[in-house]
């Protein structure tokens, strides 16, 4: 068996597990079957991330605080998830009296389900999306949308101010940054001229000169990018926007009345929403499953998704953990007065460097327009701020 | 009775069974937030009748009954947002939001 | 007809009546929701996913996160004192029952009028977007007009005054 065929079945390997599995069962079962399988993987797969990401989290967070983090249980502290899991499940479910109980119950579940829904479209590598639909931005971002419902429930359920000024924060914020999240996905959109995100992808796996042409690598691409990050953070609500759950701030904001497996629910559909739209962001911008270099083809695309969603994993704990948090009034200034019109204006420059035609001017005018505006949006904003020298006041 | 034998006829009495709920509600709630959700569930059921017959209609690459439903999610969207606001409004001047008593012209 | 149809049906109708006869307005704005959610399957059903998921992204992710803020800001959590429905209710029911016996009959009448294709319809979202600028580009227009006054005029009404100025 030559290089090039063992690396491609390698590539392939879940695809050929999954036809040889479900070539035991008849032949009109088969699709469903099929789908079952990958379904079940997706529900393995990816709370098993969930438990290394909390693991990871901690470690790295304790690293750049110049602490160790949990290093107790297993090997540096790597079986951490199987306590946290444990105690999770173990703890006592409690619910307060004046609650409204099936809201109440109710809330995690339709978070996770939606959360999970939203990974039927990621395309995990050559061959590997679940349902390629003709609308799967579209139906992702439905998907995010219908999470706000749950964080309304949860917060409101519990009858508990904290909670509920911690939702309302937090629908606010996801609903302003969703704008914008729609906005940076629509450049892609416009220049790959599909919804449907393994075209996108093609659209991206082609490289000139040994590079690829993902879209980050071009100047609408890149600011595209930037604005789709931040929006991400905001919509899961990381760090520098965690003022719906900050600690310091609300207790625990919409979850703080959940105990036990359903406040581990919680954590686990934040963390599951980190990884689908980090997911989408790859596919968007990075180029999803395709590889960096032209020569580096022959290592399997499912192991170049999954490093890149985990380096953008990285980029989300490393922002938690050097960045310090948004007051709720800047945040959503920065976000209807900076990040929305500077979309619009990249939106603008994808649509004049698909009009401007193949060459190298159409680079330097993309380039002047979005970093003339970066530097005058940015000027602009801190007009009339008078930002004057610290002042320092001690305790009598 | 042939009803039923065609697979329209189901979407239809399901269009029409939602309109008449959300009139139902309009007409009998008290809270005007109450009345805008029943107004909303009417919009719905015509737009379930758009896109049935969009899909069983003669010509459905002509994507009349689709872009309805469109443009009907989108105005009635607005409409939700200017009404609901309306809502607040009048509830900051007469501190109540009951239908019935908000029934004099000069605040 | 399939089960599926049915229990979306059921889905929906249960939604739709448990909103108009809940007491409680936040469980009547959920209840609404799953009736938004009911008819955003039906709509995937009758192979119209433009439509299903801008349903789902609009009603459910906006509409219904608006009414829930509107019940909030007017104080609807506590439940009134006089009863949640008016007075002449009777009236208002039997206007209702007397819309859909109408519409029941129109339509139970006109079985054998009614179109009767049943191939899926291949139609892209590449089709919706060019008959979006193309022959429904008027349209699209003033909707986007419209929707930028209600903004404005949304904004607008529901601003808090200025002291002094009532």
């Amino acid at each position: 068996m030559s290089a090039t065929s063992f690396f491609s079945r390698l590539d392939q390997i879940f695809v050929l597990l999954r036809n040889w599995l479900v070539g035991f069962l008849p032949p009109t079962m088969r699709p469903a079957a099929g789908v079952v399988l990958a379904v079940m993987a997706i529900v393995c797969v990816f709370p098993g991330l969930f438990a290394l990401t909390t693991v990871f989290e901690r470690k790295g967070l304790g690293r750049m605080q110049n602490r160790l983090g949990p290093n107790r249980v297993g090997p540096f502290g790597f079986f951490q998830p199987v306590a946290d899991g444990i105690k999770s499940l173990t703890k006592e479910d409690i619910v307060p009296i004046s609650a409204d109980g099936l809201v109440h119950f109710l809330a995690p579940l339709v978070l996770v389900v939606t959360v999970f829904m939203g990974f039927a479209v990621l395309p995990m590598g050559r061959n590997m999306v679940l349902v390629d639909m003709d609308a799967g931005v579209l139906f992702f971002f439905a998907m995010g949308a219908a999470t706000e419902i749950s964080v309304f429930m949860a917060g409101w359920s519990s009858r508990n101010k904290y909670s509920l000024l911690g939702a309302m924060r937090a629908i606010a914020q996801m609903i302003s940054y969703e704008v914008v999240l729609l906005l940076s996905t629509v450049s892609v959109v416009m220049i790959a001229g599909s919804l449907s995100l393994p075209k996108i992808i093609d659209a991206q796996n082609q490289y000139s000169w040994g590079l690829p042409h993902w879209y980050i690598f071009t100047p609408w691409g890149l600011g595209a990018f930037i604005m789709y990050a931040i929006a991400a953070t905001a919509e899961t609500n990381r760090s520098p926007f965690d003022l719906p759950e900050g600690e310091s701030e609300l207790v625990a904001g919409y979850h703080t009345e959940y105990s036990g497996f359903k406040f581990a629910l919680f954590f686990l559909g934040e963390y599951l929403a980190m990884f689908s739209i980090s997911g989408m962001g790859t596919t968007l911008f990075l180029g999803g499953w395709s590889a960096p270099l032209a020569a580096l083809n022959w290592i399997p695309s499912w192991i170049w998704f999954f490093g890149k969603v985990m380096m953008s994993i990285f980029v989300f704990i490393w922002m938690r953990g050097t960045l310090p948090r948004l007051r709720q009034d800047q945040l959503m200034n920065f976000a209807w007065k900076f990040v929305l019109p500077f979309t619009l204006l990249n939106l603008l420059v994808t649509a004049l460097w698909r009009f401007l035609g193949e060459g190298w001017p159409r680079w330097v005018l993309c380039t002047l327009i979005l970093a003339a505006a970066y530097v005058l949006m940015g000027r602009a904003g801190l007009y009339r701020k008078h930002i004057g020298p610290r002042s320092y006041r001690y305790a009598e | 009775m042939t009803a039923l034998t065609s697979p329209l006829t189901g979407y239809l009495l399901v269009a029409a069974l939602l309109f008449a709920i959300g009139l139902a509600g309009a007409l009998v709630r008290r809270n005007a937030i109450m009345v805008l959700i029943g107004i909303e569930l009417m919009l719905n059921a015509a737009n379930l009748n758009f896109i049935a017959f969009w899909r069983y209609g003669p010509h459905p690459e002509a994507l009349t009954g689709m872009m309805f439903a469109i443009f009907s999610i989108a105005v009635a969207a607005a409409e939700a947002a200017v009404g609901l606001g309306l809502v607040i409004a009048i509830y900051r001047h007469t501190n109540t939001t009951e239908l019935d008593k908000i029934n004099r012209m000069k605040g | 007809m399939n089960v599926v149809f049915y229990l979306l049906a059921a889905l929906t109708i249960a939604g739709g009546l448990a909103a108009m006869l809940l007491k409680h307005l936040i469980h009547a704005a959920l209840a609404v929701t799953v009736a938004f959610a009911g008819l955003a399957l039906l709509f995937l059903q009758l192979d119209a996913q433009f439509a299903g998921f801008a349903q789902i992204l609009v009603y459910i992710g906006a509409v219904a996160i608006l009414i829930v803020f509107a019940i909030l800001l007017t104080h609807g959590a506590e439940l009134p004192r006089g009863g949640v429905f008016s007075g002449t209710w009777f009236v208002g029911l039997a206007i209702a029952a007397g819309v859909f016996a109408v519409l029941g009959w129109a339509v139970l009448q006109s079985v054998h009028a009614l179109p009767q294709q049943t191939a899926a319809p291949a139609v892209t979202v590449h089709d919706i977007g060019n008959a979006l600028v193309g022959s429904y580009v008027l349209p699209l227009e003033i909707v986007a007009l419209l929707l930028t006054a209600a903004t404005i005029g949304a904004v607008i009404v529901a601003m808090h005054e200025k002291a002094g100025q009532k």
